[in-house]
């Protein structure tokens, strides 16, 4: 019986790709998929090419192969990654130039078309509204502050790339699961319209494309979670694939982590909005109807996914600039660390106050304390704390006021509450990004994508 | 008596444009009727309602004991323009998981664990 198996590389841009050699090594893969690209890492790619017209893709992808393609060469395991970002053309030629340095020889394949920065007005003169997907908000009110739209391609130009005999497939932004889905459409032959055998395909990239969270990593639980061995050496899940998309996700010999129903499920409703339709660009996913069988041993059984046919439409998430974030962090010691604290941020708001400075939104959390449960922080130990921090961030228009909302705290270590320690310094202002959500009719992005192997 | 969520289920959250999603989990399928039975989607509003500025979705998955929750407009916007230290609504999960529920303690006994039965 024909089986593939697939193995995921990082979870997102900043990822260790340590665990990805125990799965070439040992886990028996053809494929590895790497997603570099969350929601928001067009926004910090964006940030880099402003600096250099040369970068704006994830600059993890030349070390990582270069660690791991002396490993998978001999093995014939191929890559499919997301890196190219902003500038997958850029990603290529990086990549392309660091392997002739070392005499390396592979077919390296680039897909684009994702990026439709340029081609908003003519998208709009073809009668597609971009109109906020949540919101319904006219995309005009942010026209003029746009940095990048991109769509999310599916995994049609992946397959194609791989059909053309690449070893490895460089893409901007598709689907985070169609870097899955591509091989194992490329590998089985699944038509275009099978809507079934694309679902189980997509559980698979879905369960795959978040790396350690797909084998025990951010077991979200209380207690659960230090039961997981050895997260030290965690192994990434390995997806072993049947031709009709039945699959058991496992992971490489010998490493850590934990491959359980309950870690599964997790990740399977991570980042998912309605289960019973999970849309991707290639099929609309029902997981309702799925099973998870725990085999024991680190191997669970993912069968029965059901698909109805893919949209007619592409997602296209644009970023454009809404305004500044300033920050300061300020530590105090008992006695009265979080009276002290509060007086402190009170006189620092009246003097931004009496100053005249246009702040829009002034957020406040005690660190330690309730900077994540909010109203649901125990803070009955509160009036005796042996410490406390306080982090203040600031939303503005005005790119100075941003920067300066660090100078509002040192003088109150000699003028303010006693026993202040640990400032942080003065922060510079943070670029804030507004994520504009939409869809785009799937033929005027798809007649220029285009898919280029270099030998 | 009264026990938090996180005696009997686990959670994972993230994030997609404005809206934070939460996966709860029970450990078993007596555990499940209970979520499905208490943790309803307007006590979850009510739960998130000092982030959540839209309505709260929920749709339960019996084929795996799971109920997925989706808070809109509750990121301020967004992660990329969040002021908050968990722009990205990680540990949005984990603040259900504080949420109280009362249950019998003929049901407690049941249900109340940290882990997986045993099989």
């Amino acid at each position: 019986m024909h089986t593939v198996r697939i193995g995921a590389g990082l979870g997102f841009y900043g990822d260790s790709w340590l665990p990805v050699r125990a799965s070439i090594e040992r886990g028996e893969v053809s494929y590895i998929g790497s997603d570099h690209l969350a929601e928001l890492t067009l926004a910090i790619l964006h940030k880099d090419r402003l600096k250099d017209a040369a970068a704006g893709y994830t600059r993890d992808l030349v070390p990582m192969l270069t660690a791991l393609w002396p490993l998978a060469q001999p093995r014939g395991v191929k890559f499919v990654l997301n890196a190219g970002g902003l500038n997958p053309i850029g990603a290529r030629d990086a990549l392309v130039s660091a392997f002739r340095e070392k005499g390396w020889r592979a077919r390296i394949a680039v897909v684009t078309g994702d990026g439709v920065t340029g081609r908003i007005d003519e998208l709009r003169a073809a009668g597609q509204p971009l109109a906020h997907l949540d919101t319904g908000a006219d995309i005009a009110s942010v026209r003029e502050r746009l940095l990048f739209a991109n769509a999310y391609l599916g995994a049609r130009p992946i397959y194609d790339a791989l059909s053309q005999g690449a070893d490895i497939v460089l893409t901007g932004r598709v689907a985070d699961a169609a870097l899955f889905l591509g091989p194992l459409v490329h590998e089985f032959g699944w038509a275009w319209d099978d809507w079934d055998r694309l679902a189980r395909g997509l559980v698979v990239g879905h369960l795959l494309e978040c790396s350690g969270q797909g084998s025990g990593g951010n077991f979200g639980s209380q207690g659960a979670w230090a039961r997981v061995p050895d997260l030290a050496h965690i192994g990434y899940p390995i997806a072993e694939v049947r031709e009709d998309g039945t699959a058991i996700v496992t992971k490489a010999p010998g490493t850590g982590g934990r491959v359980s129903f309950d870690t599964l499920r997790q990740q399977l409703l991570y980042e998912v909005h309605d289960p019973h339709h999970y849309y991707s660009p290639d099929v609309v996913l029902d997981m309702g109807t799925l099973t998870l069988t725990d085999l024991g041993d680190d191997r669970v059984e993912v069968a029965g996914a059901t698909g109805r046919p893919r949209p007619d439409t592409l997602k296209v998430v644009a970023g454009y600039e809404d305004g500044w974030m300033g920050t300061a962090v300020i530590g105090f010691c008992w006695p009265d660390a979080y009276a002290k604290a509060e007086a402190t941020v009170a006189i620092v708001r009246a003097a931004l106050a009496e100053q005249r400075v246009a702040v829009e939104d002034f957020h406040v959390e005690y660190l330690g304390l309730n900077a994540f449960l909010g109203p649901h922080a125990d803070v009955s130990g509160r009036d005796d704390l042996n410490e406390v921090w306080v982090r203040v961030a600031i939303r503005t228009a005005d790119k100075r006021v941003a920067d300066g909302l660090g100078r509002q705290f040192p003088w109150l270590a000699l003028s303010g509450p006693p026993y202040m320690g640990g400032f942080h310094g003065i922060a510079p202002a943070s670029r804030l990004l507004g994520l504009w959500p939409t869809v785009v009719d799937r033929d005027l992005v798809e007649r220029h994508v285009e898919v280029t192997v270099t030998q | 008596m009264r026990i938090r969520l996180a005696d009997m289920a686990h959670a994972r959250s993230g994030d997609k444009a404005d809206r934070a999603d939460i996966g709860l989990f029970a450990w078993d399928a007596d555990g499940y009727a209970v979520l499905k039975r208490e943790v309803t989607a307007d006590r979850v509003a009510t739960h998130f309602a000092w982030i959540a500025q839209g309505p709260v979705e929920r749709y339960p998955l019996d084929n795996i004991l799971a109920i997925k929750f989706v808070l809109n407009r509750a990121l301020q916007g967004g992660a990329a323009r969040s002021l908050r230290s968990d722009n990205l609504g990680k540990t949005v999960g984990a603040a259900l998981l504080r949420m109280e529920i009362d249950v019998s303690e003929a049901e407690a006994a049941r249900i109340v664990r940290r882990e997986p039965r045993t099989k």
